[in-house]
């Protein structure tokens, strides 16, 4: 069947093998995607399985909070890696949290567009360093600067204060840990927070200035209150990245399993105790499901930490 | 006068508010059937059901019928696909597809295997003298089709969609973002493309209705207010809304 | 005014001052603390840095300080990289046109594909070296490239669905319709139109999770082994630079860590230089595009 045109009209059977290849692609595509689930569902399940011989001679509460680990002996207690990854990762957020918020805050209130265009690239590539890297800054730089200046100091300064003293510091601490663990969430949380600030309706600013309002003043009483639970679920999302970051903390917390009291002391935090031991695993009796464990409860609490603020987030910056 | 485009008992509602109220309307062949009315009334709504482009949207119910040629285009058993190649749409904003200008008008012939080798480029020629672009274009095809202005663009979009020998061709107000020259320029294309094609225009100016429509709809609020000949309503609107609106009272 | 809202005005700029003082203060920081770690790189690593180094693997008594470089830690981890992006672009690419071309109207199948894409982006390499490890122990594998390669596929999987999804999602969407128009099938729209507009993009989405995939090492820890030797083969163990630069770190003499900082160096730029193609690709093709 031709047109005026002398050009054949849409043959029927073409679109017939078109719209078959449409629905195979749609078939193809939906299965992919049930393939991702299939991935999360194996990761745990996997872990699960392989952790099972450890609770047949250990049980949840003993594991979770006995203080000794010493694998063989038998005595699979969870505690001060637990602690371990709660200090550094705390301290981490504790330090990650003013400099991002404050540099999130320049960026999307004063900031000229000249600032914005040189800094972007700057948190790209800061987010692209591997944790090796950082890690290796950390021991070139940081973990000598805490040990010859920074821990002298507070320990003269605060003479009273347990959390600040330390003997023969080697600079290996979580302090060390939590400066590293700050500069490497950092990129993320300033990229985030920018996002959450800069949806705040522009109509909000214009009328807290309308009245008068200085850009600080709109800032502090009707844009942050407006971003708060976004910056909280941030916060929860860095939270998550910096308690499963392995090789930068590795190399300068100082991996010694003891529960730390200074912010000088090491510690060993779960990553690293998984890093470091997984070659002698197969070796010990129940030394690899003890591993599993653990990892499983890295996992369980990062799942958590990371479905809390992705639902949030997500419908945020719809 | 025949009827090629039947509409009954359409009703289409966004979530929950109802947006076409039962809408029951004839559109005639072969002529250009402006479809007019304030901001809301629904015209572009009702355009974009004839080629059942309204499922692409979220939360969309439809009820009622849509005849083409006789048959349901909303029967379950037809698909889109094959109404969107009988049925053009010339949308407000010109969007050239991401390729050269020859790509851009040889996208529909080459997807639906219509012509190859050198019966595709006669063809690609011909549709862009139909849309009145070949001159301008003619030594550049090979150039990417976002550099042409804005006017060339929406004429480029028609020649696209004329490409693919549809029966029936929606406009969506095609003229609103261009230049007065430009705007002038795609009346005229439609005006010459009257009798081989069925032309549905959803317009915003009553003015413009006036230079094109043989056949008129006047919408208000999602109903459909009244219908017929352009001349005889344009000098004897029945009803007191078309009346207020074509003299500017409303809209 | 009343010297009470005088001093008022006066207290609030005195804020807003010493907050712009610390935001400017946390900007900078951050800055200058990137200029810090390229600097200690740059400073430590060039001038260990050579042309045997990156051109030959260990010899013997190369940990000890002997001769030889690290080209087994180069080669391996560009293709535990190389093979890593590849899988998860053939697993992921459909994921990705499922979510922009079919489900139109689905939205919370499509909320939920992509909650558990979240999901899967927070799980820490770490764990992806145990599922990995876990992987390879039930194929029957040993440490081995192959081992390596399907571990940092799993790792990019994620982050490669998301980085092009991201920009997909800024389609215009009477673009897609402007091919559906015409008869296209949804198919038809995503492979000529939506391809072509993204195309930047999703090639800036399959460099930064290649780049993520070089620089992992927790991941490779347990599945790709360390070796000396160059990679030939699928199923023999292979060699990472971060790994490369975490051991030769660990070693007391200081000739081989002084490699350490120069491997670290090679690894960087290597990033660098991926970020800076995937900058100036996105700027190049910005022309075609339709906005």
């Amino acid at each position: 069947m031709n047109t005026a045109a002398g050009w054949a009209k849409r043959p029927e059977s073409r679109t017939g093998v078109r719209k078959q290849r449409n629905r195979i692609a749609r078939r193809l595509f939906s299965i992919s995607a049930g393939f991702i689930f299939l991935v999360l569902f194996a990761i745990v399940t996997m872990l699960v399985q392989r952790s099972l011989p450890l609770w047949q001679k250990v049980s949840l509460p003993d594991f979770l909070t006995g203080r000794v680990w010493k694998p063989d002996q038998g005595l699979f207690g969870l505690l001060p890696f637990i602690l371990g990854t709660f200090w550094t990762t705390g301290l981490g957020i504790a330090f990650a949290l003013p400099l991002s918020l404050f540099s999130a805050i320049y960026l999307a209130e004063y900031a000229r567009p000249l600032t914005r265009t040189v800094i972007k690239p700057v948190l790209d590539i800061l987010a692209g360093i591997p944790s090796v890297i950082y890690g290796m800054w950390g021991v070139l730089v940081v973990v000598p600067v805490v040990q010859t200046t920074v821990a002298p100091l507070f320990s003269r300064a605060f003479p009273g204060i347990g959390l600040f003293q330390s003997s023969n510091p080697t600079g290996f601490s979580i302090l060390s840990a939590g400066i590293v663990l700050a500069i490497m969430i950092a990129p993320i949380l300033i990229a985030i927070m920018y996002e959450i600030l800069l949806a705040v309706p522009v109509g909000l600013r214009e009328a807290s200035m309308a009245v008068g309002a200085s850009r600080w003043q709109t800032i502090r009483y009707v844009v942050l209150p407006k971003a708060t639970s976004g910056l909280i679920a941030t916060l929860i999302l860095g939270t998550s990245r910096a308690l499963g970051e392995t090789m930068a903390v590795l190399m300068v917390v100082g991996n010694v399993a003891a529960l730390p009291r200074s912010l000088f002391d090491p510690a060993y935090p779960i990553p690293a105790l998984i890093a470091n031991n997984y070659g002698e695993m197969m070796s010990i009796p129940l030394y690899d499901s003890a591993l599993m464990a653990a990892a499983l409860f890295l996992l369980l609490i990062v799942l958590s930490f990371n479905i809390l603020s992705s639902l949030a987030l997500r419908r945020m910056l719809q | 006068m025949a009827e090629c485009i039947s509409i009954r008992n359409f009703n289409v509602a966004f979530g929950n508010t109802l947006v076409l109220k039962n809408i029951h309307l004839d559109i005639p062949c072969g002529q250009i059937t402006a479809i007019m009315g304030p901001s809301g009334c629904g015209k572009t709504t009702l355009l974009r059901s004839i080629n059942r482009f309204l499922e692409l949207s979220d939360h969309v119910t439809i009820k009622g019928e849509i005849l083409i040629d006789g048959q349901n285009i909303y029967d379950p058993q037809v698909d889109p696909i094959d109404i969107r190649s009988k049925v053009g749409l010339l949308a407000q904003r010109p969007f050239s597809l991401p390729m050269s200008i020859f790509d851009n008008v040889a996208y529909g012939l080459r997807i639906h295997g219509m012509a190859d080798g050198k019966d595709l480029h006669r063809a690609v020629r011909h549709y862009l003298e139909m849309a009145g672009l070949w001159e301008e274009v003619k030594d550049r095809l090979r150039e990417p089709a976002v550099r042409l202005s804005i006017g060339q663009q929406q004429r480029l979009c028609l020649a696209r969609g004329l490409a693919v020998e549809p029966e029936i061709i929606l406009a969506d107000e095609p003229t609103s973002a261009l230049d007065p020259i430009s705007a002038q320029n795609i009346e005229q294309r439609l005006l010459e493309l009257r009798e081989k094609y069925t032309i549905v225009l959803v317009t915003h100016t009553v003015r413009q209705a006036r230079r094109l429509a043989d056949y008129l709809v006047f919408m208000y609020l999602g109903e459909m207010v009244e219908c017929g000949e352009a001349s005889a309503i344009f000098s004897n609107p029945q009803h007191e809304l078309t009346c207020a609106y074509l003299h500017g009272a409303i809209g | 005014m009343n010297p009470q809202s005088r001093l008022r005005r006066r207290l609030g700029r005195i804020e807003e001052t010493a907050f712009l003082f610390l935001m400017r203060l946390a900007l900078i920081s951050v800055v200058m603390i990137l200029g810090w770690i390229l600097a200690t790189l740059l400073i430590k690593g060039m001038p260990v840095l050579s042309w045997e180094l990156i051109s030959q693997p260990p010899q013997g008594g190369y940990y000890l300080g002997g001769k030889g470089g690290i080209l087994n830690a180069i080669l391996g981890s560009l293709y535990l990289a190389a093979g890593g992006t590849l899988l998860a672009l053939i697993a992921g690419l459909p994921v990705v046109f499922y979510l922009t071309t079919y489900l139109h109207q689905k939205t919370r199948r499509a909320a939920l594909i992509r909650l558990a894409l979240d999901v899967l982006w927070g799980i820490p390499s770490i764990v992806y070296g145990v599922f990995g490890f876990l992987i390879m122990l039930s194929l029957g594998l040993r440490t081995s490239l192959l081992a390596g390669i399907i571990t940092l596929a799993f790792l990019e999987l994620p982050i490669l669905i998301r980085g092009m999804d991201e920009f997909i999602r800024t389609t215009p969407e009477e673009l897609v319709q402007s091919s559906l128009a015409v008869g296209a099938t949804p198919l038809e729209t995503t492979l000529k139109v939506i391809s072509r507009q993204t195309l930047p993009g999703l090639i800036t989405a399959v460099l930064l999770a290649f780049g993520r995939g070089i620089g992992d090492a927790a991941s490779v820890l347990f599945t790709a082994g360390y070796t000396d030797h160059l990679p030939t083969s699928l199923f023999e163990p292979a060699a990472s630079l971060p790994l490369a630069v975490f051991f030769q770190l660990g070693t007391p003499f200081p000739a081989v860590q002084q490699r350490a900082y120069a491997s670290a160096l090679v690894l960087t730029i290597i990033i660098l230089v991926l970020s800076f193609i995937s900058r100036w690709l996105i700027s190049r093709f910005n022309k075609y595009l339709v906005r």
